[in-house]
């Protein structure tokens, strides 16, 4: 399977290429990738365990969501 | 003297899709430049729209943003003092055949000062939720730009068939 293609405009002659990537340009991609993908697991699990203190907050408060935001509007 | 906005160079990605869409070479005759994109990603990494990222004269360093974003149903905030930020685009979550928008701006790209860049994005899809934001950037190099590129990360797979990309020069901003 040939590597993806990026393209390439030279804004001096107007020539437009398409350039298969080298396999050092892919490993780049596929690191970036696994960054990105790490990353949005991290802020995912952060977002969980942010519901879950929220809701654990709400029921040691006795409050329901919409109460709490009636108390801080 | 009446301002001049004119189209340097455009591009339309092709059926295999890109991964990345650079304009090289970009003549130093304006003040500013405006890119403008309209963009779909091949693939997803589990959300709706995928973070594009800019290289300026082929280097992803010396970059920083923040940013200001909206869903339809909460507002947020990000930054980061080592990457850039060029908007986000419908990834391939997305209804089909929808394109997100960015619109950036890069005044004053051949002065010997650090480069800011401003951006206005939308992603898109036929449905309530997308992503809008606003986001300004800073590429702490005080080389003038000649060169952008629109690398998209691995994780949303490629810049999707139908993307496009329009360059523009603006002079006596």
């Amino acid at each position: 399977m040939p590597n993806p293609t990026k393209i390439v405009i030279d804004c001096s002659t107007g020539i437009e290429e398409i350039i298969e990537l080298t396999d050092a340009e892919i490993a780049e991609m596929t690191y970036a990738a696994e960054l990105a993908a790490e990353k949005k697991a991290e802020e995912d699990a952060k977002a969980a365990s942010d519901a879950t203190a929220k809701a654990a907050l709400l029921v040691k408060l006795g409050i329901t969501a919409d109460e709490a935001k009636l108390l801080l509007a | 003297m009446a301002n001049t906005f004119e189209l340097i160079a455009s591009s339309t990605v092709g059926s295999g899709g890109a991964s990345s869409i650079d304009f090289t070479s970009i003549p130093s005759t304006y003040t500013d430049l405006a890119l403008y994109v309209s963009g779909r990603t091949t693939s997803n990494a589990g959300q709706n729209w995928a973070p594009t990222r800019g290289t300026f004269n082929g280097s992803s360093s010396s970059w920083s943003y923040k940013g200001l974003y909206g869903d339809g149903s909460s507002a947020s905030s990000g930054s980061s003092a080592s990457s850039s930020e060029f908007g986000d685009v419908s990834s391939s979550l997305t209804t089909s055949n929808t394109f997100g928008n960015l619109s950036i701006y890069i005044p004053n790209y051949n002065s010997s000062t650090n480069k800011s860049v401003s951006v206005d994005f939308v992603s898109e899809t036929n449905a309530t939720t997308a992503l809008s934001g606003l986001i300004a950037n800073l590429w702490s190099n005080p080389a003038a730009i000649t060169s952008i590129g629109l690398p998209m990360n691995a994780a949303y797979g490629l810049w999707a068939q139908y993307s496009t990309a329009y360059l523009y020069g603006v002079k006596n901003a």
